[in-house]
């Protein structure tokens, strides 16, 4: 029942009509598809995961008019999202900026990698630096001989 | 009467759990096989009794016995048979008895099947087994029994969630359940051998069908649950980084390194410490999924706070068996020996940078799906880490990772060639980069990343067959020659290659959907033209009403052309199910080769119009065609004769080579 919940949120938050209607598309397109491009970034507040760019809540609606009001206005790409964060904080950005408090989060994969690398080089220096099985004894040694040499 | 019975198996089962899970530990200390031998058979009818309980449960949903909570709660008597079943399963009680049954019928498989395992060992991971199954039995009996009665009982049920009525999500749970819970066989083997002290290839040979088979269903179960968002959820996306997807995403992520890791200790003895410590960080993200999904803590922290009994005690079960876990593994892990030595440049060495890289992709959705909850816990900031985040991080670690893939099975054991393989990797690299030329110019320019995609998925697929072809010798030898080798070659090769290949499709998949679907949103009157994508036309007929067993339906018909010749139509509809009052839509899709029309009704406008949402789809059908391939793989390999001989009737009779390796 992997999906209940959200499943079960979904369904008190919306009704099947989805995300963004005709009436709210810009005419000019190469705006209409930056304020999709952002849209796909910012969280409907009040749904479970899911960007305003795919959520039909009354509040995705009215942030995705405010994208587009604000796009029109002639702001750049990030006074748009400064703007709306400034509103509704960072909650509001499914990428979290990169600061102090998220710095565990983006430096996770290169730290784990870094370590994992590490490592694997202290083990393989380890394991180098150590003789690799026995030696042959002198009997083995003699044997050994006597098969070359046949 | 009988549910009640239902329910006394279930303490019963409990009983029995606890005697599977104390004796045999006593039984090895003491050297005394009878009581090693009790494992066996407590696991048996600790799975017959679950059995039981479950289809008592089953017989209430299918009667629809409303004097039964769960069932009132969950059911509705005009529900399709199907429905009534899967109802089961979909809510709380029910799926965590599902959880218990596939615990209990993997402990029963082991008993059964396990008959050439040594007994101590055997004995000790029955006895694994059982602490888990009686940890979630006594979870299942104190917080959340499912025979809990009403009185007096009501009429009619409240019916079970309407997204939920699909038989998409009736077979989703159990087949995600098996891969879960499946992992838990590798997680009690490497307790087994870390209580023992001893570990070596043969265990590695008993833990890597576990594994495929759990890895299989696993993966199965992923791509059913993303097809069924795909479809139901009606607005086309088919994976959304969301933590309850996440949390099914970690354990297949941790299980493909284990299974990686487990062939190096089986055919070379090394990476003994860290297959242990793979297989049981696999289950505890198993569990830990089980956690974040079941307490309800994902939903808001808040709700988890006001009603915590469920959550704590998941949380208990958690602490006490990852931390108990990982306690016996820094205690005795010094023990195992480290065994066979590898240069960097080898199949060892490639499986390893496999496993680097798993890791740490499994541990930045970990963090990523965590970061939010911890965060708010110590300062009280809220952020949310969405699927913008996990598709760069992930993305970015997955790129090495796919590169390297068709070097591994072409280097050697010990020592490989890098140049070698480079070489022999020449002709699939070409392909890859003339397939990204050609669609570069085909669309005009463009993205070029896309292209570039789509070409190293194809490089992945090619170099996968170049494998098969270099060792059965295809191109070198004569055809009948090159054939009879292709046959001999073991089966677990054409797992590796087919999983591979399935890699590459499901990567295709991903990159044409994303870089060149098209979306269309339009208000529809009907007898209007909208241009579809992918050179398709939509007119949009009307609306039609129907009605089925338990909701009504607006239908909204389509007559797809071409070029102005019909091709096909295509049905549409908005559901409203009557005894809860909602809403579901049900797409109109339509396949045309690996690509789909997806036509989603929206919102009815003044008129007689409606909004309506046209996508067209390039190659969808590559992302869950290729986990069907990824699968077909794993089952090829669960059916190699180095596993197979492994059984016990054949291993009287296998040649004294596989029984000098069983011992």
């Amino acid at each position: 029942m992997i999906r209940l919940l959200v499943v079960l949120f979904l369904c008190i938050s919306v009704s099947p009509a989805l995300a963004v209607n005709p009436d709210e598309v810009l005419a000019d397109r190469g705006l209409e598809a930056r304020a999709r491009a952002i849209s796909a970034e910012l969280r409907c507040m009040v749904c479970q995961n899911q960007s305003i760019d795919d959520s039909n809540a009354e509040l995705a609606k009215d942030l995705r008019l405010l994208v587009r009001e604000r796009l029109k206005n002639g702001d750049s790409d990030e006074a748009v999202i400064a703007y709306v964060v400034s509103r509704y904080g960072d909650f509001v950005l499914l990428k979290p900026r990169f600061e102090v408090k998220t710095l565990l989060l983006w430096g996770m994969p290169l730290v784990l990698l870094a370590v994992g690398v590490m490592t694997l080089f202290v083990a393989a220096r380890r394991r180098r630096a150590r003789p690799v099985g026995t030696p042959l004894s002198d009997e083995e040694r003699a044997e050994l001989d006597k098969l070359l040499r046949s | 009467m009988i549910i009640e019975l239902g329910h006394y198996a279930l303490v019963l089962a409990l009983a029995t759990a606890i005697i599977q899970a104390a004796l045999p530990v006593l039984g090895v200390r003491r050297g005394d096989r009878s009581l090693m031998d009790l494992a066996s058979s407590a696991a048996i009818v600790s799975f017959l009794l679950v059995f039981f309980s479950f289809a008592v449960l089953t017989f209430a949903y299918v009667t629809s016995d409303f004097s039964v909570r769960n069932v009132w709660e969950n059911s509705h008597s005009l529900k399709p048979l199907i429905y009534k079943i899967s109802g089961v399963w979909g809510n709380h009680e029910g799926s965590m008895l599902l959880w218990l049954l596939i615990l209990v019928f993997f402990s029963m498989l082991v008993a059964s099947f396990g008959r050439n395992l040594p007994d101590t060992l055997k004995a000790n991971v029955l006895a694994v087994q059982a602490w888990i199954s009686t940890a979630f039995t006594l979870f299942i009996l104190l917080t959340s029994n499912p025979f809990a009665r009403l009185v007096p009982a009501p009429g009619e049920g409240r019916d079970l969630n309407p997204v939920l009525q699909d038989i998409g999500l009736a077979i989703h749970p159990p087949l995600l359940y098996l891969g879960y819970v499946g992992f838990s066989v590798c997680f009690s083997f490497a307790i087994a051998a870390l209580i023992e002290g001893r570990i070596d290839a043969a265990w590695a040979r008993w833990v890597r069908p576990w594994t495929l088979a759990a890895w299989t269903a696993l993966t199965a179960g992923i791509a059913m649950g993303s097809y069924w968002a795909y479809y139901e959820l009606g607005w086309g996306g088919w994976w959304f980084w969301d933590p309850v997807e996440n949390a099914s995403f970690m354990p297949w992520l941790a299980g493909t390194a284990l299974l990686h890791s487990a062939l190096v200790m089986e055919k070379r003895e090394a990476l003994k410490i860290w297959t242990v410590l793979l297989a049981i960080l696999t289950f505890s993200l198993s569990l830990l999924g089980t956690f974040l999904v079941r307490s309800g803590v994902l939903t808001s922290v808040h709700a988890f706070a006001t009603d915590p009994t469920r959550g704590v005690f998941i949380l208990a079960i958690l602490v006490l068996f990852i931390g108990g876990a990982f306690a016996l593994f820094a205690l005795r892990a010094s023990h195992l020996k480290a065994g066979g030595l590898f240069a960097p440049i080898s199949r060892e060495g490639a499986l390893v940078l496999n496993n680097l890289i798993l890791t740490t992709a499994t541990a930045t959705v970990l963090t990523g799906t965590l970061y939010p909850l911890v965060l708010e816990a110590l300062t009280g900031d809220k952020i949310s880490v969405g699927a913008p985040f996990f598709n760069i991080t992930f993305g970015l670690l997955m790129l090495p990772l796919l590169f390297a893939a068709p070097f591994g099975p072409l280097l050697a054991w010990k020592r490989g060639d890098l140049a070698g393989a480079g070489q022999r990797l020449f002709a699939a690299t070409a392909a890859g980069l003339l397939v990204a030329a050609v669609l570069y110019y085909a669309k005009n320019g463009g993205p070029i990343l896309a292209p570039l995609g789509i070409g190293l998925g194809a490089y992945l697929i090619l170099g996968a067959v170049t494998d098969l072809m270099l060792r059965s010798g295809i191109g070198k030898v004569a055809g009948r020659v090159a054939a009879r080798r292709l046959a001999g070659l073991p089966r677990s090769a054409f797992g590796t290659a087919l999983a591979h290949i399935g890699l590459g499709v499901t990567l295709i998949g991903i990159v044409a959907v994303t870089a060149y679907e098209t979306e269309t949103v339009v208000e529809m009157k009907p007898g209007m033209l909208a241009e579809a994508g992918g050179g398709y036309t939509l007119r949009f007929d009307g609306m039609r009403e129907g009605r089925g067993p338990n909701y009504t339906a607006d239908s909204g018909h389509f007559t797809v052309s071409q070029g102005g010749v019909k091709v096909t139509e295509i049905w549409s509809s908005k559901r409203l199910y009557s005894a809860r009052r909602m809403p579901t839509t049900e797409a109109g899709i339509r396949t045309f080769g690996l690509s789909q029309l997806y036509v989603s009704l929206g919102d009815e406008m003044g008129g007689g119009g409606i909004v309506v949402r046209i996508w067209w789809k390039p190659l969808i059908l590559c992302i869950w065609g290729g986990a069907l391939v990824m699968m077909t793989g794993g089952i090829v390999s669960l059916s190699d004769r180095r596993l197979r001989v492994g059984t016990p009737s054949r291993a009287r009779k296998a040649p004294p080579l596989a029984v000098g390796a069983a011992e």
